[in-house]
């Protein structure tokens, strides 16, 4: 017999000819029940986790929120912690533009390459990407900033900022006004490769909740396969695409080193894609150091945090539930 | 008409055509990506890598070029990874036995699953910060034992997810076999459920892992930075992608070299593990029934 039993029911554990009899039914219903009681205990943790976070993160960074407004904070251009500034905008648009680069350049290829692997690849190229994929998801975020430093940086410093300066210069979203490399279109460089795992396999997952028939059926009546993609699939997934894409937002917007190491970090209002920027989880992981040193500082930081794990609560609970729906969906059928 | 017919379908195909280049097109861009990440590494931190990097902590000067290695960080980054995979396992083994034995597709495993999925979603900076709100209430100082509970909650959501996915598949029959001959649902989980879950438990053991020794804005927060090898859970630690981002923020280039040369350790040490999760689950699925 297994130890648990012995411990839960030694009342009922009789020895013969040096053999564990069974115990009797009504204590191994009792020990059922005790354990089903223990394992609900466990599972409290993971949903009440993101409250306690929550509330934690709040309860630190209510010196601040009860000192300033919260448009003052959200909305303010300033940001001079010693003279008792806190102005969130600049890192605000900084991520929020570091997100969006990283989002556009990623969805398009990843998007391909995932209607590539559930709707032609042969077993065997699947079961080639599927590792590689894996493997760019474990590769830690640090040496994508390597990478980034290493051949993103001046990649970006020599050959795209020359060519946009040359011919969407007039452009100011494409303007180079800082030409070291290091800015928005660097971070969202390295931020689309970053993402591309998660969103090419959840996209995989995606299309395969469609079920086979509705192909068969297009297919049938003498459509190319692209047009049963264009026509029958991709309408069904439309949800579930966009689920991907905000699930890789949410993913970029909290990505702090490897961003921290190609973005520039220069606190100002970004203008243009080769701009340098300060966004949020760099700003907190930049100054953990001296935060106890200066007034409220803390608080800021700590507030810094709060908005961030709120927009990417939002923006994570709806692209799960509308997963989740569509695999449902899937395991039903 | 039927030149109409011919040509419509000349360009429907080109569009097939077209359209499947430009998908293999992708799959290139991606996976090259990944070659190119793999190749920077390799070519910039092989010449810095030496015998010293691994075996030794940093001497006086280490950070002004003078002699030593990253013992301190690699030591500290297992002792951190284990630690916080040992600690997550101790909850999300239960989790993912009571998600298949008892909860199912109930309304409370459903919002149990997507709990866990949001959790894995929250950037570990915001754990960070969250470890930082508790140290302060706790009067505790960075430390390993911070550093490790906070990567604990950073695996839970990915080690019992992975878990659950393993034993999502595993065939009804079975339960109900064991259901039918009289055993308790907690039998169930202990007897059956547990070897069908060999190789998934193993997979998460390693994807906790690689996750562990990869983060660095948790770490930051809780685990603090120091040149010692830790002694005590209650001392602070270095690990290996801090030790990278601090050194690749040196002024001089012979600490930027080794920089590169730690993020190469610390990309085979990622790699081998993230292969050997592979391997390792794909030779324990021959003994679980499907």
């Amino acid at each position: 017999m297994s130890q648990s039993d012995k411990i839960n029911t030694p009342q009922t554990v009789t020895k013969t000819t040096g053999r564990v009899i069974r115990p009797v039914a009504v204590s191994r219903a009792r020990q059922n029940s005790f354990a089903r009681r223990t394992f609900f205990g466990f599972t409290l943790l993971p949903v009440f986790l993101i409250l306690i976070v929550t509330i934690a993160l709040l309860v630190r960074s209510w010196p601040i929120l009860n000192a300033y407004p919260l448009s003052d904070l959200l909305f303010g251009d300033v940001w001079k912690p010693t003279d008792g500034q806190f102005g969130f905008r600049p890192f605000i648009l900084g991520t929020f533009w570091v997100t969006v680069v990283g989002v556009v350049l990623s969805v398009p290829p990843c998007l391909l390459a995932s209607i590539y692997l559930a709707e032609y690849a042969h077993a065997r190229l699947r079961s080639i990407a599927k590792p590689v994929l894996d493997l760019l998801a474990a590769i830690p975020p640090v040496v994508y900033g390597v990478w980034g430093l290493l051949a993103i940086v001046p990649f970006v410093d020599k050959v795209l900022a020359p060519l946009s300066d040359r011919w969407l210069g007039s452009v100011s979203i494409f303007a180079v006004n800082q030409p070291t490399g290091f800015g928005i279109l660097a971070a969202g460089l390295v931020l689309a490769v970053m993402i591309a795992p998660l969103i090419i396999s959840v996209m995989y997952e995606i299309f395969s909740t469609v079920p086979n028939d509705l192909r068969h059926a297009s297919l049938a009546v003498g459509a190319t396969q692209w047009q049963t993609i264009r026509n029958i699939v991709l309408p069904q997934v439309a949800p579930g695409i966009l689920a991907a894409i905000v699930l890789g937002a949410s993913r970029a917007l909290g990505e702090t080193i490897a961003v921290l190491m190609v973005v520039g970090n220069i606190p100002q209002i970004p203008t243009s894609i080769f701009d340098s920027a300060y966004p949020l989880p760099a700003l907190i992981a930049n100054n953990y150091g001296e935060m106890m040193s200066i007034p409220l500082y803390d608080a800021a930081l700590l507030s810094a945090a709060l908005v961030l794990l709120v927009v990417i609560l939002i923006f994570n609970i709806l692209s799960i539930i509308i997963l989740q729906r569509m695999m449902r969906q899937k395991w039903a059928s | 008409m039927g030149f109409l017919m011919k040509k419509h379908w000349q360009r429907r195909h080109l569009m097939e055509a077209f359209m499947k280049f430009i998908m293999r097109v992708s799959l290139v861009i991606v996976a090259g990506a990944l070659g190119l990440i793999l190749w920077i590494v390799i070519v910039r931190g092989l010449p810095a890598l030496s015998w010293a990097m691994v075996t030794k902590i940093p001497e006086g000067g280490y950070y002004m070029g003078k002699g030593g290695g990253i013992l301190n960080a690699i030591l500290g980054s297992l002792y951190l990874a284990s630690g916080g995979t040992l600690l997550a396992m101790i909850f999300s083994v239960p989790i993912a036995m009571y998600l298949k034995t008892y909860l199912g597709d109930s309304k409370w495993g459903h919002y149990v699953r997507l709990s866990l999925d949001v959790l894995w979603g929250i950037p570990s900076i915001v754990y960070g910060a969250f470890g930082f709100t508790l140290m302060i209430a706790l009067g505790m100082r960075a430390s390993l034992l911070a550093g490790i509970v906070i990567l604990a909650l950073i695996e839970l959501p990915i080690m019992t997810r992975a878990m659950d996915e393993v034993i999502r598949r595993m065939p009804v029959d079975l339960e109900h076999a064991a259901l039918a001959l009289g055993s308790t649902k907690f039998e169930v989980a202990l007897r059956v459920v547990t070897r069908q879950m060999l190789p998934g438990i193993t997979t998460a053991i390693l994807l906790g892992l690689g996750r562990g020794i990869g983060d660095a804005a948790s770490v930051l927060f809780t685990a603090g930075y120091t040149d010692r090898i830790p002694t005590s859970l209650m001392r602070p630690t270095a690990s290996l992608p801090l030790a990278v981002f601090f050194q690749l923020g040196s002024p001089y280039p012979e600490v930027q070299q080794r920089g590169y040369a730690a993020a190469l350790i610390l990309t085979i040490i990622v790699l081998v593990v993230s292969l050997g999760s592979r391997w390792l689950s794909a030779r324990l699925n021959k003994y679980t029934i499907k």
